[in-house]
């Protein structure tokens, strides 16, 4: 039993980082149904920018808290911007184009990123500095961290700020309606090029903010950790439901709870044929099993054949 | 093969004169030096790696990203079984058609279940296929020692044909022919059968069904082609020469292990079909030669060339590499859709959608 709530808070953690970084895809995805491969290398910059910086600040003496947030303060306009970049020079020219080509762009940008990433901070794992001293508060007989503790409340703001941001305000109007129909909306008097634009950069600013997360949570940064974060987060997004905000936020909290609770049983369960090393199969299955049984996700509506 | 003549005797005298020049090759570059005898075998694996991903990108337009499982797939196969590690030494001319169907069950096992999804699903689900295979053969040393984990399988048998084995330099008339020469014999043999393998299936009931899938489904189902069956049908023929090229790999290196078959080589292969022209033979053969000769073109310019300028090494060949990558894939999408030398159909394609716009925005 202890190990199960152990896991289960191991899992809500990483869950909650994960559905911060679904929002991502599925705003994206739910705004021009593509599937933003290089999602996960924002995440990436936003722990590598973090970590620069907290390497500059940290001997200053200023307060760790404080230094926490100037960093990630720095990150998330920084991948804000790299967001917007992104999506005007390399999946604009591209709106009308089959869909295989942004797609194919979307691997390249990601390639791109990850080997700009590469030749500014190594090839090397770089060690995340733990400014902010790890205390352990005990629940039963499992502990929890005042990192895990931050993590989980800094997610629950975000999302709750995007769905108020998205479903109370004028932009998030807009943006859903651009959404719903761009032709349309376009009519309307909406700048669809400003709101898609848009997307995309609120997007890159959460996974900004999951990269400073994951990479405290870890205490390491490297130049590929976004990649497969970044897929399992769009497995998330998958199971969740596609282009659906509160589906992205369950489907990763669940998918969390999932690999934690199977990496934690897997070695009991199987008689120690398998062990917690296939922790990251779980994800990849959880994806093909939503996609055979159910590929609307739990939340979404049927998608699944549009062409 | 339209940039060949139109007399048809020129047009032989063309082909035995590229023939002589292919098969002469291996001579030629071993006087440079045996290792670019096997960086030319490598690009040819990689080139018969490409086609094979061609069928089920180019034709059949379905996105894998995990087709490097397929390679890994007839690698591991012709390791197992032709290797102390197990005690097994097949033949190769066995084991070959062995990787090659396993290979191509491969492809049913994850074709089946996704290939009801759109692209862009099928796409995230290849690469995870990939990944999970990756994971799998990282593993599976334990309990029962199958794939012998991260360090791999060392050892594996060379190719033997008779008493004449791959690996072992011989004197034939006095000439020396060392073993990557015979190998790329043999690949080119192997190659020469892909291209007509290939060649023959474009322009086949099932080319063009592939065609019609690719450019639309519903239509094509429309039209009585059963769509699921014929992209079943891409993707284990697409598997199946991924297995033949894993099983050469093998049996050239002597030595596998996990790290051979990582996500970046399911993107290279990708990168050097879309930068060749989906769907087009010959543009993807220019496509993986240029990407396979690449770092090694690189190395010999861009290290010397930047001691010069800097005084050291700044960017890396390898880095340097995949970042030409990168951006050919970005900018190859947004200015040459259709590769560097595009199918003619994806040209007429091309070349009538930009007039529809025109129109479009006329009216």
């Amino acid at each position: 039993m202890d190990i199960f709530i152990q896991q289960l808070i191991n899992g809500l953690t990483l869950g909650s980082v994960y559905a911060v970084v679904a929002l991502g895809y599925t705003m994206v995805y739910g705004i021009i149904q593509l599937i933003n491969f290089a999602h996960g290398e924002l995440v990436m910059i936003g722990a590598m920018v973090a970590f620069t910086l907290i390497g500059v600040l940290a001997p200053t003496g200023m307060h760790p808290l404080v230094v926490v947030l100037v960093a990630t303060g720095c990150s998330v306009p920084v991948c804000m911007l790299i967001g917007y970049a992104m999506e005007r020079l390399a999946y604009r020219p591209l709106r009308r184009a089959p869909r295989l080509a942004p797609l194919i762009t979307a691997i390249g940008v990601s390639i791109i990123l990850q080997h700009l990433a590469l030749l500014v901070w190594s090839r090397n794992n770089l060690a995340f500095p733990q400014i902010i001293k790890t205390e352990s508060y005990h629940i039963g007989g499992a502990t929890i961290t005042n990192i895990q503790i931050a993590i989980m409340c800094m997610s629950l703001v975000m999302m709750a700020g995007l769905a108020l941001l998205v479903y109370r305000t004028r932009l998030g109007t807009a943006m859903r309606a651009t959404a719903q129909n761009a032709q349309v909306a376009g009519l309307m008097g909406i700048d669809i090029n400003r709101m898609i634009a848009a997307t995309f950069v609120i997007g890159a600013a959460l996974a900004a903010v999951a990269g400073v997360m994951v990479g405290s949570y870890y205490g390491i940064a490297h130049y590929q950790m976004g990649a497969l974060l970044g897929l399992k987060a769009f497995s998330a997004a998958v199971l969740g439901g596609i282009g659906n905000l509160p589906g992205a936020m369950l489907g990763g909290l669940l998918l969390g709870v999932v690999e934690a609770l199977g990496a934690g049983y897997i070695g009991d369960l199987t008689g120690d044929v398998f062990g917690s090393n296939y922790q990251d199969v779980f994800a990849f299955l959880v994806l093909i099993a939503v996609l055979v049984f159910r590929p609307s996700g739990l939340l979404g509506e049927r998608v699944g054949d549009r062409a | 093969m339209k940039f060949l003549p139109g007399n048809p005797a020129l047009r032989w005298a063309a082909v035995a004169l590229i023939g002589l020049v292919l098969v002469a090759l291996p001579f030629a570059l071993s006087q440079v030096g045996t290792a670019w005898v096997r960086i030319t075998n490598l690009a040819i694996l990689f080139t018969l790696l490409a086609l094979g991903l061609n069928i089920v990108v180019g034709f059949a337009g379905l996105l894998d990203l995990g087709y490097v499982a397929f390679y890994a797939v007839g690698a591991y196969v012709y390791a197992l079984l032709a290797s102390p590690h197990f005690g097994l030494h097949l033949p190769f001319w066995v084991i070959l058609p062995i990787g090659a169907a396993t290979a191509a069950l491969f492809g049913l096992l994850l074709g089946a279940p996704t290939l009801k999804l759109r692209g862009d699903y099928l796409a995230i689900v290849t690469l995870g296929f990939g990944e999970i295979v990756r994971i799998f053969l990282n593993n599976l040393a334990r309990p029962v020692n199958i794939t012998n984990g991260p360090q791999g399988i060392s050892g594996i048998d060379p190719f033997r044909i008779g008493s004449v084995s791959f690996a072992k330099t011989d004197t034939v008339f006095g000439v020396m022919v060392s073993g990557p020469m015979k190998y790329y014999w043999l690949l080119l043999l192997v190659l020469v059968a892909v291209i007509a393998i290939n060649l023959r299936l474009q322009n086949s009931r099932i080319g063009r069904a592939w065609e019609a899938v690719r450019e639309d489904e519903i239509a094509a189902r429309a039209m009585g082609i059963d769509t699921t069956k014929i992209k079943l049908l891409a993707f284990a023929m697409g598997a199946s020469f991924g297995g033949v090229a894993g099983g050469m790999f093998a049996a050239i290196q002597g030595f596998i292990s996990p790290e051979s078959f990582v996500l970046v080589e399911s993107i290279m292969v990708v990168s050097m079909v879309v930068l060749g022209g989906m769907g087009n033979i010959w543009g993807v053969i220019l496509g993986a030669l240029l990407l396979s000769f690449a770092p090694e073109i690189l190395r010999y310019t861009v290290e010397p060339l930047q001691k010069a300028a800097f005084g050291k090494m700044l960017v890396e060949p390898e880095v340097l590499r995949m970042l030409i990558f990168g951006f050919s894939l970005v900018l190859v999408m947004l200015f040459r859709p259709a590769g560097l030398l595009p199918s003619a159909v994806r040209r007429r394609e091309l070349a009538a959608r930009g007039e529809g716009e025109l129109a479009e925005r006329k009216a």
